[in-house]
């Protein structure tokens, strides 16, 4: 066993720190405009009467707090994170100097464009790139996550229907069964119905199913490829072909590109709309949950050759076009067709500069090692974990894996009880972030791992050594891994008892007031 | 390319490990499976305009981007222009703990045992947020104020199941709007607008109640609405919404609740804003933060978007934190979720707590005064020179609409002339608010010094002189 040991600070919350009448920043005092403009004139009806109840603390007692809490968390630069679907690299330094310290934190999103050409010339070039990485003709780079692509990929279709007087009978989307949440989530917020179609043993999309469900009603189809299995979808063009019949478009989630950049495109396979990870692919860091952004790119299509729309011009937000005339870069608004504003403004711009700073230094040689290197890995690993007691790799038998390999759990559950989330708390404990654990959900006791191109041979051994020690512990003595973890800052968290009705306490003002009984 | 700092495995021997076990040859052979029709060779993807075709040094690139960033025209002061994101203070405190590695780096904190500290911080932003809006459950985020306000829209509608009409102010971000409407298009939503009273620059209630019926899902009102106008009748509207059964939604700048009453006292049931004043730059349109908060009314909380951390306890009985509620979430509950909602701005939300922990209680309201007094004392210089300021009875919080009319100059004009002389000047709105005429939104914040201030007000009326 290994002898990683997290730091335990025991740290109180920020509410049981400081005291009465401390402050963390000195404030610059406006005496001199109060001379001028006399007291505060709030009417009383809308005017605070009490300060907010904020806890008081001296700016060292917050720089300590925070830095206790970074010691009990951990990210790629503690370590690997191989969360399948996540796409956990490197978040490289250099382009964290760039996103932080090039002034651009100082730009308002509604300033005179003239002032932010060197900005929104950067900008433009990564439209492009992108647009020429996924084959894609024109891309808005405004949405500000995966699923908030989706969401604008799934208006663009609905528009496209509309447009072309066929929403009444469009009312479907088709999701594969091993697909991410956020893909019917989508659909529905777009207004879809969402149907279900399952994935055959060799992980592609069962092609009869699909079949008898494409039909009339059918407005599109949601997918990755390669798969959440980290199978590449062999039948793509058939199924782009099919799809395109009934005029149905193809709705690329490219949260798994990583897996095949460099090596197809998904612009080449029939997709009409696709949506890019920067914080997956791009390598901006995932900061704890966010921020991330999620350009949308399409086909430029004709939607309506009467009135000449094009597919581009239903995208949503503001796209950055250059003007000839003025010889000047400028900010395209959602025109009359377009599905509208996501989000109030441009873009997540930082997360976008951190994915031009990798695409630049890359060049396109580099991105298409960082696909090789991410598929040799996983398949490296695949084999180090073939016949390890307790796990096996459903789906697929024989295939090669691309960006990431489902592991599952499933013989160890059945034979001994220890499941996925036991094997992933063993990994915790020595000092290895775990594996996505229960998705995709067509794979039982799923341990989802995705090492990236970031990831050392080293690492890649001894995580598989350690998968291989907590079996044969698991085996011996099953008891033990539910135990599990140790050597974290916290033992394993009694997430039932924090979602039961009576404790659930989504904030600390909660707390204290069913302390107080002032709520059940 | 044999070496990379970002590819560990690309030494010759270890590749050829690599391949030795998986079995085959060359690592093109693990593509096999792409058809090869659709299949790119190296010479066709390296001929593609990506980058500079070719790998770029690091200090390559700094110098490259450098130069391209230095072509954005330095301002002599920062905007004085907000319209729903402000300039306002970073302080580098807030900068150095969300560059921290543990943090930056991490990703949503699905295994709960090892990610503590990250999840304690997200759940004092909840808190802290919580403590400031009075109001009981906070989510760990959302994209933005105008995603949140959606967001909060087609909630109110799942909790007053069966009322498809939305009230919302005229004198709402015009922005915002635009996004519930292209949230709502989908779902039948009627949005129906409520006129400002001209005279006050506030919603006007009896336009309002004439609104506002048993079709009514939710009444929203933003104060500061976005004239920068602090909504005397906020109370007041809220009873409205309540009085028809209808949800009240308020919409909020952070700062300025250290002087305005919280969306709590007002009786708001949902509560969302930006949090980008806290601690975030300005970015030139992201990352931000989307506030949304709820009350502790399970009907509220069950239907309420984005994640959330709660207080936990480990088995061994440590205080832990955990992600709850999780059962309204995309992974969960699929098409039939609260929300798509994944990725959100988990980082914002912890500088935002790093940057309300440095306030406290008196600190923002002493940050809030500082606005408020740049913003009036600006307006006094201004009205001093001869502009109109005085377009709304209702005191304004730090942002107020300047009209040229009188003048007989087109705004664009004086933003041209200010504009010569390194000075960016407000938002022009007679865009939006036709009936304003020749009208700009002009911001002041705690980095708009009195000098600042001063510089704008000559200048501005050295251009009207010239005229
Ligand atoms: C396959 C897949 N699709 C979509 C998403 C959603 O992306 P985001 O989290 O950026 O919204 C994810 C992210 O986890 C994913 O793994």
């Amino acid at each position: 066993m290994s002898t990683f040991r997290q730091a335990k600070w025991s740290e109180p919350l920020i509410f049981e720190l400081g005291a009465p009448g401390r402050i963390g920043i000195s404030l610059p005092d406006v005496e001199e405009e109060k001379r001028v403009v006399g007291e505060v004139k709030i009417p009383e009806s809308i005017k605070r009467t009490s300060p907010p109840n904020l806890p008081e603390l001296s700016e060292v007692e917050v720089v300590r707090h925070f830095t206790n809490l970074t010691q009990m968390a951990y990210g790629v630069d503690n370590g690997p994170v191989p969360l399948g679907s996540c796409t956990m690299k490197y978040n490289p330094r250099i382009a964290w100097d760039i996103a932080f310290n090039s002034g651009v934190d100082q730009l308002h999103p509604l300033q005179d464009e003239r002032t932010v050409q060197g900005l929104l010339e950067l900008m433009y070039e990564l439209q492009k790139w992108l647009a020429n990485i996924v084959g894609m003709d024109v891309c808005t780079l405004h949405p500000a996550a995966g699923a908030h692509g989706e969401l604008a990929g799934v208006l663009v279709i609905r528009r496209y229907h509309e447009l072309k007087g066929q929403l009444d009978k469009k009312t479907e989307i088709i999701v594969p069964d091993s697909a991410h949440g956020t893909n019917p989530a989508s659909a529905a917020m777009a207004g879809f119905k969402v149907v279900e179609v399952p994935s055959g043993e060799d992980g592609n999309v069962d092609i009869e199913a699909l079949k008898s469900v494409v039909g009339e009603s059918t407005a599109g189809l949601m997918i990755t490829n390669p798969s959440t299995l980290g199978l590449f979808e062999e039948r793509i063009l058939e199924i782009a072909k099919l799809l395109h019949e009934y005029d149905a478009l193809l709705y690329y989630d490219g949260a798994n590109l990583n897996g095949i950049m460099g090596y197809a495109r998904p612009g080449d396979m029939g997709f009409d709309i696709a949506h890019i990870n920067i914080h997956k692919t791009f390598s901006s860091p995932h900061g704890g949950g966010g921020p991330g952004a999620g350009p949308v790119c399409v086909k430029n299509r004709i939607v309506d050759p009467e009135r000449n729309i094009k597919l581009g011009d239903l995208l949503p937000g503001y796209i950055v076009v250059y003007d000839e005339e003025k010889g000047m870069y400028r900010l395209k608004g959602p025109g009359p067709v377009s599905v509208g504003l996501l989000k109030s403004f441009f873009a997540n711009t930082i997360p976008l500069l951190w994915a031009y700073t990798y695409i630049l230094m890359m060049g396109p040689q580099g991105l298409r090692k960082v696909t090789e290197h991410a598929v040799l890995i996983t398949n490296y690993f695949a084999k180090l974990m073939e016949g390890v007691r307790g796990y096996e790799i459903p789906y697929g038998r024989g295939r090669f894996r691309k960006h990431e390999v489902v592991l599952s759990a499933r013989p160890m559950a059945e034979e001994v009880g220890v499941t996925a989330e036991d094997v992933a708390k063993g990994l915790l404990d020595a000092g290895l972030y775990a594996p996505t654990i229960y998705f995709p959900l067509i794979v039982k006791e799923a341990l989802m791992t995705e090492f990236t191109e970031t990831e050392t041979l080293e690492n890649i051994e001894k995580y598989a050594e350690r998968l291989k020690e907590i079996s044969s512990i698991a085996y011996q003595d099953p008891s033990k891994p539910k135990e599990w973890p140790l050597n974290t800052s916290v033992g394993r968290i009694n997430v039932p008892k924090a979602n039961h009705p009576k404790y659930v306490a989504p904030t600390w003002r909660v707390y204290i007031k069913k302390m107080r009984g002032e709520i059940q | 390319m044999e070496q990379h700092p970002w590819i560990p495995s690309l030494t010759r021997e270890q590749v050829e490990k690599m391949l030795r076990v998986i079995g085959v040859e060359k690592i093109e052979d693990l593509f096999s499976d792409i058809p090869s029709s659709i299949k790119l060779s190296c010479e066709q993807w390296e001929s593609l305009d990506i980058g500079l075709k070719r790998p770029v040094s690091e200090v390559e690139a700094k110098r490259i981007i450098s130069e391209k960033l230095s072509r954005n025209k330095k301002l002599k002061t920062p905007p004085f222009m907000g319209g729903g994101v402000y300039p306002h203070y970073v302080p580098p405190l807030v900068k150095y703990i969300i560059s921290r590695g543990e943090f930056l780096t991490a990703y949503t904190p699905y295994q709960a045992e090892i990610s503590q500290g990250l999840m304690q911080a997200l759940f004092e932003y909840q808190s802290l947020m919580a403590e400031l809006l009075e109001m009981d459950v906070v989510n760990a985020s959302m994209y933005d104020w105008g995603s949140a306000t959606a967001e909060a829209v087609l909630m109110a509608v799942r909790v007053n199941k069966g009322r498809k009409k939305i009230i919302l102010p005229e004198n709402m971000n015009p922005l915002h709007k635009q996004v519930v409407e292209a949230y709502t298009y989908p779902h039948g939503v009627k949005l129906v607008t409520t006129p400002y009273n001209r005279e006050t620059g506030g919603v006007d209630l009896e336009e309002l109640k004439k609104l506002v019926d048993g079709e009514t899902a939710a009444v929203y009102l933003q104060y500061p609405n976005f004239f920068g106008v602090v909504e005397a009748d906020a109370k007041a509207i809220g009873e409205i919404a309540h009085e028809k059964g209808a949800l009240f939604i308020t919409g909020v700048y952070p700062v300025a609740l250290g002087l305005l009453k919280s969306p709590g006292e007002l009786g708001a049931d949902i509560a969302v804003g930006e949090g980008q004043p806290l601690g975030l730059g300005l970015n030139y349109g992201g990352p931000y933060l989307g506030i949304f908060a709820t009350r502790y009314d399970m009907n509220l909380i069950r239907q309420m978007p984005g994640r959330i951390i709660g207080l936990a306890e480990s088995y061994r009985g440590e205080r832990g934190f955990a992600m709850v509620l999780q059962t309204r979430e995309q992974h969960i509950r699929r098409e039939k979720a609260t929300s798509n909602i994944c990725t959100n701005e988990a980082l914002m939300a912890i500088a935002a707590a790093v940057y309300l922990s440095m306030l406290g209680k008196n600190g923002l309201v002493k940050l809030a005064e500082i606005n408020y007094y740049r913003a009036h004392y600006a307006w006094s210089r201004m009205k001093s020179i001869g502009l109109e300021v005085e377009l709304f009875k209702y005191d304004f919080f730090n942002e107020f609409p300047v009209s040229f009319n009188k003048h007989g100059v087109k705004y664009s004009l004086v933003h041209e002339e200010l504009l010569k002389r390194d000075i960016h000047g407000g938002l022009y709105i007679g865009n939006y608010y036709p009936e304003l005429g020749e009208t700009a939104l002009y911001a002041f914040t705690e980095l708009h010094f009195k000098e600042d201030i001063d510089l704008l007000v000559n200048t501005l009326s050295e251009i009207l002189s010239k005229r």
